[in-house]
């Protein structure tokens, strides 16, 4: 049971439970906040994979971008089925909760430093060598998308701008 | 031991509970982020098997940048006529767009 299994585990179970919740809440806007825990999740296991780059890529684009916009839509469009609102709950107890909570950080904290630093976990994967030898993740993704990917990469640039076009144009009151 | 499997299965996962919230869900806004979810469940499998694979390869990495791109894109699309559907007919529940059924 090597960390890095431990952490696959948690990571999992984070992002599958955190999925199912966001099918099946009735509020739309709890199920935009676990749609963001579950992109958390996913970036996670993002960098148990090695792709630190991605996973950072992963939180600014979507947990960053796309769910604000989600976020900004249900509250424009979806009035009646924001649920009602909630009382205020009674109040619970805080001390045994603030325990709970340091000892469950500290456990999290010590399985990320042990996963992460264990020597079988640099570098894994079969481009160990040459991500070594460029310096590491970031570098060898900067190396191969501006060199051997530069068309997709200007393209994608383009369809951004078509879609932006394209929003503006279809959410405008009068064009 | 983590293997290929292990992120297949999950990727697998993650997918089918994309599915379900699609087809199940009356809201166009969380069918929308049933597809998001989808969307994360292939960039899953790329990542995996750029991890996995005996031949070195980054473009598992690269891809899922692009899917990123392109899911942002169609999000921003997809809402905006969510919008301008809102705006016509007053709500987003599926069932009440049925102009075309026969």
């Amino acid at each position: 049971m090597t960390p890095q299994l431990v952490l696959f585990y948690l990571l999992a179970a984070l992002t599958v439970g955190s999925a199912a919740l966001v099918v099946t809440r009735r509020n739309a806007v709890h199920s935009a906040l676990f749609l963001i825990v579950t992109f958390m999740g996913v970036a996670g296991l993002y960098v148990l994979m090695e792709a630190e780059f991605l996973a950072a890529v992963q939180v600014l684009v979507y947990a960053g971008g796309i769910m604000v916009l989600f976020l900004f839509v249900i509250m424009l469009v979806d009035l009646e089925e924001r649920g009602r609102a909630e009382g205020p709950r009674p109040a619970a107890r805080r001390r045994g909760r603030i325990g709970l909570s340091l000892l469950l950080t500290f456990l999290l904290v010590a399985l990320l430093l042990v996963a992460f630093t264990s020597a079988q976990y640099a570098g894994q994967g079969a481009d160990g060598a040459v991500l070594r030898a460029q310096g590491g993740n970031v570098e060898s993704v900067a190396v191969a998308l501006f060199q051997n990917y530069l068309l997709p990469f200007e393209l994608a640039s383009v369809l951004l701008l078509v879609a932006m076009i394209g929003a503006v144009v279809l959410a405008k009151h009068r064009i | 031991m983590l293997t290929l499997n292990h992120f297949l299965a999950l990727s697998l996962v993650l997918f089918g509970i994309g599915v379900a919230g699609v087809l199940s869900r009356r809201n166009a806004i969380i069918v929308l982020m049933g597809i998001e979810l989808m969307l994360n469940a292939a960039n899953i499998n790329f990542v995996a098997f750029a991890r996995f694979l005996p031949a070195p390869n980054l473009i598992g990495q690269i891809f899922p940048i692009f899917v990123i791109t392109v899911a942002a894109g169609e999000v921003a699309v997809g809402l905006a006529i969510l919008i301008a559907l809102y705006r016509n007919r007053d709500s987003v529940k599926l069932d009440e767009f049925n102009i075309l059924r026969g």
